[in-house]
């Protein structure tokens, strides 16, 4: 086994290079990711509880997601979620070897960011 | 004289796969419980009430927020051994997210039962 390593030029220059778009929907993956498991597995199960407990705990969460504040915390959750959800489908498909050419892999990578915008954006707009 | 390569325990496999199996139950279940909140939205306490009384949606919420937890495990770990370089730190960091999410599955049994 050889275990010459060749060097190669690098270049990071991070001015004139740029994430490939597959590559952001990757990494958005990831922070969205970490975000339902930091952020909101949390306050889901809070208001899971609370909205479970009783009539006047299921007013107080139901007056709650009246505010502003809350709404902008819904949206950002109804975000992470949306593209979570369709990256993994679209992660499921690669896995088995669906549209894994590269402009198959660059129109399904649009695909994902466009529809979670637009869901989120529908819901939005629904929620105000 | 043998040469051998070492490539671990194997396990990475298991959890890749487990990763996408527990992915397509959250997935079945959203669409499911999706379709039913659509056809009838609960508007009052009673009826979001009366939608967690049957047995077999208490089971599956529970397998799907089962999945989720462990999900969530594999994903954390992935991004905690990306990122996170000494070993003590990923190790502590590691243990935290096990042990919430450990207590987050006990916190979802009562409050699943408790209804």
């Amino acid at each position: 086994m050889s275990i010459a390593v060749k060097r190669r030029p690098k270049h990071l220059d991070l001015f004139t290079i740029q994430l490939p778009i597959p590559g952001l929907v990757s990494i958005l993956h990831r922070i969205s990711g970490a975000a339902l498991f930091l952020l909101f597995i949390p306050l889901g199960l809070f208001a899971l509880q609370g909205s479970l407990a009783s009539e006047q705990e299921f007013t107080a969460w139901s007056g709650l997601l009246a505010k502003p504040l809350a709404k902008l915390v819904l949206i950002g959750f109804i975000w992470a979620w949306a593209h979570h959800l369709l990256a993994g489908i679209r992660y499921l498909l690669l896995d088995v070897h669906v549209g894994i050419q590269l402009q198959p892999a660059r129109l399904s990578s649009k695909i994902v960011m466009v529809l979670s915008l637009a869901i989120t954006l529908l819901l939005a707009i629904k929620l105000w | 004289m043998v040469t051998r390569v070492v490539v671990g325990a194997h396990y990475g496999l298991g959890d890749w796969l487990l990763q996408r199996l527990t992915a397509v139950v959250m997935a079945v279940y959203l669409v499911m419980v999706g379709v039913v909140l659509l056809c009838n939205p609960p508007s009052d306490y009673l009826t979001w009430k009366a939608l967690f009384a049957p047995q077999w949606f208490r089971v599956a919420s529970l397998i799907f927020l089962l999945g989720v937890f462990y999900h969530a495990w594999i994903g954390m770990r992935d991004i905690l051994m990306d990122y996170v370089k000494p070993v003590a730190v990923r190790l502590g960091l590691e243990v935290l997210v096990a042990l919430a999410l450990i207590a987050y599955a006990c916190w979802s049994i009562t409050i699943l039962w408790r209804v």
